[in-house]
């Protein structure tokens, strides 16, 4: 009967061990990861430059309608007289109807500035992130509309099921710290 | 051939260059009036400080399933927490970030310096390990969004036949050899990308994972967490430190009657019959079919690791940079015609070809490494599952396997030694009308 209760303390004793050495382990790693700078983690986000508009940030992303959004960066912007986000590049009868617009969901709204330039802005909550403006404003304008991952809606998935399909492997890890990636002047 | 080819894409993508560095073609208007132009609004997201809400709601999640299914041994306590982490971690923070997908972050942080783990991700990974390490899978009971989703539709759950089960539990081992090669790599994060109730959480996402998610579900009702028992990566890493536990699930609070109600009240098979006294002769002979085993072992972990290294390039064409070097270098060679939406985005970049290559070339010999050791992974789990079914433990009594028991409390209902440590039920069923 010795034998038994010998060998049950041994296994007892190499388990107490184990125990000890995960918990000795365990809240050395999390103290070490508390007290490293950028614990606060990364988020999602599309680079610009390297963004080809292929419109699938519109239909891939887990949030319906997508985290993705146009933004306009109005010091970029030209004030195109006929802005090119707006209007497709092959009018029907050169008017100004809804049939040459680019948008599908007509997001992009405006405001008068002065004659005759007006401020075209996002109406976000209307906007899929489909990018049809930013091929626009890429090919013919100032390249001032862009697509960003908004923060306010994006759920940050462990892995981003659009940065899953992105023929451009646009989209990027960045510090939680600094969540976009803006276009600016120059 | 190659060199006009070349010279036409350079041609052809230099005005996109051109258009690209020169931004501003339509100079901003000078406005008379002293209008400012807006800038651009940059919603934050998700405050840092409810992801230690997070890791402090895990914490305590961890700490009262501990002590329901330990101390108190009440099923229907356990049941409401179970609820309220589907609700919490799944519905409401959409199973994101998880323990089970954590693997990958942290595989992908010790393999490319460029990722720091986040806090709250290592949180998620290990304080359930450590909670296994002193109570057993009470992760798997209650905290887990992805257990709890199928432990609710757990209602008809028949026994699954023992050479099935052996067989099929295979799977998860070899889906965390895979996740942690694809997440070593930086190709994929295969877990996330195949989780099938996240969908669920989110109600939304694509039509082949919520099949699957339906389906798992489906079959959840006759068998009990087919996911947790038969996919689950991490479920691997709580079977390794489970059996340490300190505290676990005993199904009787006295004395087993050999009843066997418990084993057939559990719906993950997760309980074992006492061992019959052998013969001498049978002994022996199991001996010796160890003694075989253990020889064929690394022959075993040597043969299925070469197969391994033969589908390394298979297993390399998952990552995108290599499949799109492959397919830029074979537009170069003139071996098909046209671009995919991908290489013409590469192409549009104006990044040198070559630099492509080197880096499909890092992570094909990191692929070559990987999958040799994906292989030998492989052939040590089979051995090793067929060495441990050699293997016999002694058992008087029905006992709860620490590996695979989930701590669900089911077998405490069960045992009838256990309702005669309850106090007598009151109520209705002893104040019958005079």
């Amino acid at each position: 009967m010795a034998e038994p209760s010998g060998k049950k303390s041994r296994r007892e004793f190499i388990a107490e061990g184990i125990r000890t050495g995960g918990l000795v382990a365990v809240s050395g790693a999390l103290g070490s990861l508390a007290t490293r700078a950028h614990s606060g983690g990364t988020v999602w986000q599309i680079d610009p430059h390297k963004c080809v508009q292929c419109e699938k940030c519109a239909t891939e992303c887990v949030v319906s309608p997508s985290a993705v959004k146009c933004v306009h960066a109005y010091a970029m912007c030209g004030y195109c007289r006929l802005c090119f986000g707006v209007f497709k590049d092959k009018r029907t009868g050169n008017t100004t109807t809804a049939e040459n617009h680019r948008c599908p969901t007509d997001a992009i709204k405006r405001t008068f500035v002065e004659d005759p330039y007006y401020e075209m802005y996002i109406d976000e909550p209307l906007c899929i992130g489909c990018a049809l403006c930013v091929q626009g404003c890429e090919r013919f304008g100032n390249g001032s509309l862009f697509l960003q991952i908004r923060h306010d809606r994006c759920v940050n998935c462990n892995q981003c099921a659009i940065a899953n399909v992105c023929p451009a492997q646009a989209i990027v890890r960045v510090p939680a710290s600094q969540p976009y990636l803006l276009k600016t002047v120059g | 051939m190659r060199r006009a080819l070349f010279q036409l894409t350079v041609l052809l993508s230099a005005p996109v260059t051109a258009w690209a560095q020169e931004q501003e073609k339509q100079p901003p208007p000078e406005f008379s009036a002293g209008y400012q132009p807006p800038t651009i609004t940059i919603p934050g997201p998700r405050a840092e400080l409810f992801s230690y809400l997070d890791i402090a709601i895990l914490f305590g999640v961890l700490c009262l399933a501990s002590y329901l299914v330990l101390k108190k041994r009440s099923r229907s306590d356990l049941r409401v927490l179970v609820v309220f982490s589907l609700l919490y971690f799944g519905f409401y923070r959409y199973g994101c970030v998880c323990a089970v997908g954590s693997i990958q972050n942290v595989t992908f942080a010790i393999s490319n310096h460029n990722y720091a783990l986040p806090l709250v991700v290592g949180a998620f990974f290990l304080l359930p390990l450590l909670f296994a390490l002193f109570f057993g899978r009470v992760f798997c009971a209650a905290a887990c969004p992805l257990g709890a989703i199928q432990d609710v539709v757990a209602q008809r759950p028949r026994r699954v036949p023992l050479w099935l089960e052996h067989s099929l539990g295979l799977i998860p081992y070899l889906y965390l050899g895979a996740a942690i090669l694809f997440a070593a790599t930086g190709s994929a994060f295969l877990i996330c990308e195949y989780d099938p109730f996240i969908s669920l959480f989110r109600l939304g996402g694509k039509v082949e994972i919520v099949t699957f998610g339906a389906v798992l579900l489906l079959l959840g009702i006759v068998v009990g967490r087919p996911y947790c028992r038969f996919l689950c990566p991490y479920g691997v890493l709580l079977r390794w430190l489970a059996p340490f536990a300190r505290w676990r699930v005993t199904i009787t609070p006295a004395e087993c009657v050999q009843c066997h109600l418990c084993a057939d009240a559990c719906p993950f098979g997760a309980i074992n019959p006492p061992t019959p006294a052998e013969s001498r002769s049978r002994r022996s002979e199991e001996r010796k079919r160890l003694a075989v085993l253990i020889l064929l072992l690394p022959l075993l972990a040597l043969g299925t690791g070469w197969l391994g290294y033969r589908s390394s390039p298979l297993l390399a064409r998952m990552n995108p940079t290599v499949s799109l070097a492959e397919r830029v270098w074979l537009e170069e060679r003139g071996r098909v015609s046209g671009t995919t939406e991908t290489s013409a985005a590469f192409r549009n970049l104006g990044q040198p070809n070559e630099w492509l290559y080197q880096q499909a070339a890092g992570i094909r010999k990191q692929f070559d490494t990987g999958a040799w050791l994906l292989g030998a992974w492989v052939g040590l789990v089979i051995g090793w599952k067929l060495i441990a079914l050699s293997l016999r433990r002694q058992r008087t009594d029905y006992e709860a396997d620490p590996a695979a028991c989930l701590a669900c409390a089911r077998c405490y209902q069960s045992c009838p030694v256990e309702h005669l440590r309850l106090p007598p039920l009151a109520g209705e069923f002893y104040e019958g009308p005079a």
